[in-house]
């Protein structure tokens, strides 16, 4: 056995012994799933195969997918499940990454107490390597989601940064836009002004009815006014927010003020500093960033959290993890339920180890 | 010890080709009956002519079976990922103008650019209950590029030809394909984005990073190289 199974089995061990039921979910998963929840990009990640039967399958890419829909099919509440396997990620820019490793994983599936459900999660986890001295990382999507969702402006709009959520930069472009501080591309303002010609018969399965429908939407939403100075400023402090979390929370406690609506999203990092004091991390040095997470996979939509060896700038993330409730509804057919998780790469803890 | 010269077996590719090389004083023709793949070079010693469909030849000087090869830009980007750790570009030849876009059918009067091309993908998935399909052969450039424009909802579909076709017959709502004239973007009804180039790509002589070169190679090769440059 390799020192990484080795460690693999051992970590998982460890999180059954805090009460995680060992889970063993199959290497190939529907492609059609894995598409849905991630659209194209899954391609470039995910090893796709297929056969006459069943169609395209893909190599996990991860546990929690298959994990989700376990629960969701037939798990009683609450529920914790570990596991540990390889999981498959196609590498098509850097041939020193991994295309095949293992991880340690710990889900935890319970609607009491969502705050000491994310405490347990990052506490069972940087504590199954805290000899290695790895620096954290959390943030919490919840936050930006919450702005978003309190925006004094259309709900279109908000749709529409909320589906962009994850994409940055795309993002960044469509406030500017709502913003008005984006000038109007001249495309747009010669179809507002009914000023595009076209002879051409229409082709393809998109009707005339869904364009007029869209340029009605577009000319609408040019009345609007812009979303103000004041909220564009807020939403940039909120996402600049870069501190330990004590100072963190101070900070979007303030921010509240002019962004009521992200009160109740506070609230819970509120609560989870303290249910993650009592699981005995120090919370004091811990780091917080609003930011963190926005450029991962999509699931996750509240804590998010990151564990990363500071003397390795080179290697990728030693574990990861962050709250999915909104998966569980994608995957449950009308059921969901709260749930949170994270992963170890035990094939780095031991390189770590080995090094040390 | 011969230097290997890729170049593409048939067609206008070849005979520009051909042109290309006797320029520069590297005559390249072909040997044996129409049909042989074969080929010699005079103008230079050492060098040895090795025909090859286009298609292939980012392979053989990825796999350093060539030193040297010809083929469009396109092609090398799209099938070999970190291209320019395996192969460098030694000169652009000036034929072979190919523009890899992106077009969508032109009665979208509401679609100019690719956040357009977003936003209608967005509303067509919930609308039709499937993401908006592409139809292209160059699918990793076209996934990369779409992912830096910001788009999603869309699903690439596989069509290896008459890809301009697939919208009219309702296999896809746009496509991401090779352009010269754009007529025949046009006689199909597409319009091709205004920030939707892709790549654009020309016939291109490429140099192999890998190959093996003995030190007599080197010089044959540096000899070639400064005629070609």
């Amino acid at each position: 056995m390799t020192d990484a199974r080795t460690r693999a089995l051992a970590l998982r061990d460890g999180f059954v012994a805090q009460g995680g039921v060992i889970v063993e979910p199959p290497i190939l998963q529907s492609a059609e799933l894995l598409l849905d929840l991630y659209g194209e990009d899954i391609r470039a990640r995910a090893y796709v195969t297929s056969d006459a039967l069943r169609g395209e399958q893909m190599l996990r890419p991860d546990f929690t997918v298959p994990v989700v829909q376990m629960h969701m099919a037939h798990g009683a509440e609450p529920a914790r499940y570990t596991y540990a396997g390889e999981v498959f990620r196609r590498q098509e820019d850097d041939p020193d990454r991994a295309n095949e490793y293992l991880q340690t994983g710990y889900e935890v599936f319970d609607r009491a107490d969502p705050a000491a459900a994310d405490a347990e999660v990052f506490a069972l986890i940087s504590q199954a390597v805290t000899h290695l001295d790895l620096r954290a990382a959390t943030g919490d999507i919840g936050i930006l989601l919450a702005a978003v969702d309190g925006l004094r402006t259309t709900d279109r709009r908000k749709e529409a940064l909320r589906r962009h959520i994850w994409r940055p930069r795309r993002f960044r472009a469509l406030l500017d836009r709502f913003a008005g501080r984006a000038p109007l591309p001249s495309s747009r303002a010669a179809l507002l002004a009914g000023d595009v010609p076209n002879e051409a018969p229409l082709t393809g399965m998109r009707t005339q009815t869904e364009i007029d429908d869209r340029i009605a939407a577009l000319r609408a939403d040019a009345q609007e006014p812009p979303i103000s100075a004041a909220e564009m400023d807020s939403l940039d402090a909120l996402l600049a927010v870069r501190e330990t979390l004590p100072f963190a929370v101070q900070q979007l406690r303030n921010l509240s003020a002019d962004l009521p609506a992200i009160v109740p999203a506070v609230r819970r990092v509120d609560q989870r500093i303290d249910a993650l004091a009592k699981r005995g991390v120090d919370v004091d040095q811990l780091g917080f960033e609003t930011s963190f997470g926005r450029t991962s996979m999509e699931y996750y939509d509240g804590f998010v959290f990151g564990l990363y060896a500071e003397a390795r700038p080179d290697l990728p993330a030693i574990a990861s993890g962050g709250r999915y409730d909104a998966l569980t509804r994608r995957l449950g057919n009308g059921q969901e339920i709260p749930a949170v998780g994270g992963v170890l790469r035990p094939g780095l803890v031991a390189q770590l180890e080995a090094a040390s | 010890m011969t230097v290997k010269l890729g170049v593409p077996s048939k067609g206008r590719l070849m005979e520009k080709t051909f042109e290309w090389f006797a320029k520069r004083g590297v005559h390249l023709s072909r040997t044996g009956s129409d049909r042989e793949y074969a080929g010699e070079v005079s103008g230079v010693d050492c060098v040895s002519l090795v025909l090859l469909s286009a298609g292939e030849m980012p392979r053989e000087l990825a796999a350093g079976r060539i030193h040297l090869g010809v083929t469009g830009t396109d092609l090398v980007h799209e099938k070999l990922p970190r291209w320019e750790q395996q192969v460098e570009p030694v000169a652009e030849m000036g034929f072979g103008h190919a523009d890899l876009i992106l077009a969508v059918p032109q009665g979208w009067v509401d679609v100019d650019l690719t956040e357009d091309l977003d936003a209608v993908a967005a509303v067509f998935r919930a609308r039709h209950g499937f993401r908006l399909r592409i139809a292209t052969k160059y699918h990793r450039l076209v996934r990369d590029f779409l992912r830096d424009a910001g788009v999603a909802d869309y699903a690439l579909v596989d069509s290896q030809g008459a890809t301009e076709g697939t919208v009219a017959n309702e296999t896809a709502e746009a496509i991401a394909d090779i352009t010269s004239s754009g007529e025949t973007l046009r006689a199909n009804h597409l319009k091709v984005l205004s920030d939707g180039l892709i790549l654009a790509s020309q016939a291109t002589l490429w140099r192999s990073r890998v190959a093996e070169v003995s030190d007599a190679d080197r010089q044959i090769l540096r000899g070639l190289l400064e005629r070609l440059r």
